[in-house]
Parts: C-alpha cells; sequence; structure tokens
C-alpha cells in the first residue's frame, strides 16, 4: 500500500485516562497516511500501532462515519470537526492536509461537556434539553389523510433545515462562551414552525432555555462562530428565532 | 408538556435570553443618546457661543436635566453589570481552556470578539470624560447679557493637550468598534432576523459605528488644531 503520495504527520492528541485526570498533549508521529483516509481511519491507524505496543489506544467518538449520527467530536488544529466547512470529522479526509504537518486533536471543551477519555466528552446535557422538552406531548392522533395539515412549502423547508441538526456539539465546542443556543434553538425551530410542533411551542422554549441555563452552558453574542462551524450549516437566524419565542412566551405564560 | 415541567419555579426574567435582551434594549438606548450627544457636540464647530448656549439651556432646566441623567446612569449601570454577569457565567461556561483555538474566519470578527475590552475602555473613558469636562476647569462668560458657563474653552484647553485629543480620538475608536458588532447584535438578541434586513442592518450598524466614532474624533481633531493655531 505504499504511495508516494502518503503523509509523514506530526500529531499532538489529547490525552486523558479519566474525567478527574488531569490530561496532557501527547505527541506521535505517524507514517504512510493516504490521503483518502478520512480523519477517523488516520486515527484508527495510529491506534492499531499503539495496541501492537501494547499501549492504551485513544480513545474517540464515532458511529456512522456517513456524517449524519452527529457522534465525531473533535477539535482539530482549534476549529471543531477541522477547516473545511459544513464537514463532520468523519466526512474530513487527509486531503486536507499536507506531509509533514502538525495536527493538534483535542476533545471539544465546555464544563457541560465534560471529558470521559482523551477524545470523548459527555455529551448527554444535550439529552437533557431534548427531555425538558423538545418533543410533541400532545395527541395527534391517527395517521390523516396526506395533505390534510396544510404547511406552508416555506415554513416545511426552515424547519428540515433546522432539524438537520445532529448534535454533535461542534457549536458549544466552537462558542468563546461554550454557548449552546444554536443546538437549543435549532431543536425548538423544527418544533415551533409545524402545525403540531406549534401548539407547545411557548412552554418548550421556557422548558428548554431554562434547562440549558441550569446545564452551565455559556451566553450567546452573536458571533456566529457555531454556524460557521456547524457540519450543517444550521443558521443563527433561529438563535433569533427562538429570542423572540422565548420573550412571548416569558410575557404570556401561564405557569408561575 | 410535562407537570413536571411545570411545577419549577421559573425566573424567566433572569434566563440566558433575556440577560442578553436587556443589553440590547440598553444598548441600543445608548446608541440614541450618542446620536444626540453628537448632534449638540457639532455646536463646536460652528461657534463658541452656539456651544455654551447650548450647554447652559441643558443645565438650566433642571427637571429635564435631572430625569436625563437619572435615566442614562440607569442604562449605563444595567449595560455594565449585566456585562460582568455574562462575561463571567461565560468564562466559567469553559473551565479548560483549549491547547489551541483558532477562529474558522466565517463567524467571528474583531469587533465581536473584543466587545468586553472595548466595553472596559469606553466605562474608563466615560469617567475620566465626566472628571475632564462636567467636573472640568469652570470658566464663566456672559452671552447677550446671560452669565453662563464657558464649556467651551473647557473643552478647548482639553483638546489643545496632544496626550488629551489622542485618548478622546483612541476611546472614540473603541466605541466605534464596540457599536458596530452592537448594534446588529440587539436586534438579534431581541429576534429580529430577515433574510433581506438582518444584512442590511449589519451595515446599518457599520455605517452608525463610523458615524460617531469619527464625529466624535473628529471634535477632538479640530480642537487639537485650533489649540495648535492659537
Amino acid at each position: 500500500m505504499s504511495d508516494s503520495n502518503n503523509m509523514t504527520l506530526n500529531l499532538k492528541i489529547w490525552r486523558q485516562s479519566t474525567t478527574k485526570d488531569k490530561g496532557q498533549i501527547v505527541d506521535y508521529i505517524l507514517e504512510g497516511v493516504s490521503p483518502d483516509m478520512s480523519f477517523l481511519e488516520m486515527i484508527d491507524m495510529l491506534n492499531e500501532q499503539l495496541v501492537a505496543k501494547n499501549d492504551d489506544p485513544i480513545a474517540f467518538d464515532h458511529d456512522c462515519r456517513e456524517g449524519i449520527c452527529g457522534m465525531c467530536s473533535m477539535m482539530i488544529n482549534g476549529q471543531a470537526h477541522g477547516p473545511e466547512k459544513a464537514t463532520t470529522t468523519c466526512q474530513l479526509h487527509m486531503r486536507s492536509f499536507k506531509d509533514g504537518d502538525t495536527i493538534v486533536i483535542e476533545p471539544w471543551r465546555a464544563r457541560a461537556f465534560p471529558v470521559l477519555k482523551d477524545l470523548m466528552v459527555d455529551r448527554s446535557a444535550f439529552d437533557r434539553i431534548i427531555e425538558a422538552g423538545g418533543f410533541v406531548n400532545v395527541n395527534t392522533g391517527n395517521a390523516g389523510d396526506a395533505n390534510e395539515i396544510l404547511i406552508p412549502k416555506e415554513a416545511a423547508d426552515l424547519a428540515m433545515d433546522a432539524a438537520a441538526c445532529i448534535g454533535c456539539g461542534a457549536c458549544v465546542a466552537s462558542c468563546k462562551n461554550a454557548s449552546a443556543m444554536l443546538f437549543v434553538s435549532a431543536k425548538i425551530s423544527q418544533l415551533a414552525l409545524l402545525p403540531q410542533g406549534e401548539v407547545e411551542a411557548d412552554q418548550r422554549a421556557l422548558s428548554m432555555v431554562e434547562k440549558m441555563d441550569e446545564l452551565g452552558f455559556g451566553n450567546c453574542t452573536n458571533e456566529a462562530e457555531c454556524e460557521a462551524s456547524c457540519p450543517k450549516d444550521i443558521s443563527i437566524s433561529n438563535i433569533a428565532r427562538m429570542n423572540r419565542g422565548f420573550l412571548k412566551a416569558a410575557i404570556t405564560s401561564k405557569t408561575k | 408538556m410535562s407537570s413536571s415541567t411545570q411545577s419549577i419555579s421559573h425566573n424567566y426574567f433572569l434566563s440566558s435570553v433575556v440577560k442578553k435582551q436587556i443589553m440590547a434594549v440598553t444598548g441600543l438606548l445608548l446608541c440614541g443618546f450618542l446620536l444626540g450627544h453628537l448632534a449638540g457636540n457639532t455646536l463646536i464647530i460652528i461657534s463658541p457661543d452656539a456651544f455654551n448656549q447650548y450647554g447652559h439651556a441643558l443645565v438650566s432646566n433642571k427637571p429635564l436635566l435631572y430625569t436625563a441623567e437619572a435615566g442614562l446612569i440607569v442604562l449605563f449601570l444595567v449595560h455594565l453589570t449585566m456585562a460582568a454577569k455574562l462575561t463571567v457565567e461565560n468564562n466559567t461556561a469553559r473551565p479548560e481552556k483549549y491547547y489551541i483555538k483558532q477562529k474558522t474566519g466565517r463567524g467571528s470578527t474583531f469587533a465581536s470578539s473584543t466587545m468586553p475590552y472595548t466595553g472596559m475602555i469606553i466605562l474608563i473613558f466615560l469617567v475620566t470624560h465626566l472628571i475632564n469636562f462636567k467636573y472640568g476647569t469652570v470658566y464663566m462668560t456672559t452671552i447677550n447679557g446671560v452669565e453662563m458657563r464657558d464649556l467651551y474653552k473647557t473643552v478647548m484647553e482639553f483638546f489643545a493637550q496632544p496626550i488629551g485629543a489622542a485618548w478622546y480620538a483612541f476611546a472614540m475608536v473603541a466605541m466605534a468598534i464596540h457599536v458596530s458588532h452592537g448594534f446588529w447584535s440587539a436586534f438579534h438578541s431581541i429576534g429580529i432576523f430577515h433574510n433581506r434586513y438582518t444584512p442590511l442592518l449589519r451595515k446599518a450598524g457599520i455605517a452608525y459605528a463610523i458615524l460617531v466614532g469619527a464625529g466624535f474624533a473628529s471634535l477632538a481633531l479640530y480642537g487639537y488644531i485650533q489649540g495648535v493655531q492659537a
């Protein structure tokens, strides 16, 4: 499999054995990296070498490797999911790098996302936010006839765009304030824009924002680094929608 | 929604969203004050008497003066304390920093990433500004038989010093940078987004920033040049 295009890389990877461990950057030199490999395959290759030497392989999250599950989560050279726009780490290929490059790989960093091991973080804070109201709870009855509920094309498009969020956490990781507002606003928007979800939109916005604050995420400063690093191109216009929806709900809230 | 979420005692007005909206509303009102302040200050260029008479008219109407001053103090204090609270919260949201962090180049701007710093410069400026002018040297003059403060002389004396004019101009550049992000950002925090109008709002924010920044700074430059010529 030797190829003249193959690269030698200097990797600086965050190693941390447990949540309580202090952790540190460890240097590795990896030879024979094909430009056609995905970023995760490159780490697989390094891990095979570590295992062969009886070293502890680098722990990292991954699942579908097709860019749709939202599991892969790494800061690559200081950017969430690496340098390419609208690309998950698994869809990032080594052709984006050059022979001799130094690549720094770190886990997401946020108080609400504690490191479990190496590059793996606990993102269950996102699950707590969804549990707080990111669902439709009203009885929608049996499946009706197609197009029984009319939905404007524009609303359907916006809801679909918001629903493209895979919950990877890159927005939190890239935000200088570790704010989760892009994630939360996408989850609020995808439901609030559609008739079935609109019914509970007020209470949903109040409950999900309250949970987000409670979990220790930061506040939005409208810098749009979240949108810029989002592998699914979720727009910060969702944050504006959440802001006005929340204000309306807070003013008109029927709960104490 | 589930009954458990309803039983929690809510304090929506201290939520992250509303805190940002308080920043937005106070910030926009302060933007309005800046425009009014700049409009009044341009009288310096028109004539010393016009400027002094304007100042005299403002301080002569005590109910208006005290109401305006109280309003401004409240706006500043709310904007400031909320900014401090948000900044502390944002710092604690990421206790462990990145080994390296690089911006995408597609989102954050110089203005957006320096808001706390430009805000601090404005705060320090505000204190020195009041000390230098409002509580500065008092000269008196008589215009049309009315004795009033010669604020023009106080201001021009200050601008005649290179360090005074330079500090004023520097602070105005910091303020322009601050409002160039703050202006459109405030609308976004309140919840205003439109595919066509939000980009225009961003441009309007930059135009507004240039207007007030260059406007105030040019007065300092005018005062300095006048001082050199005198």
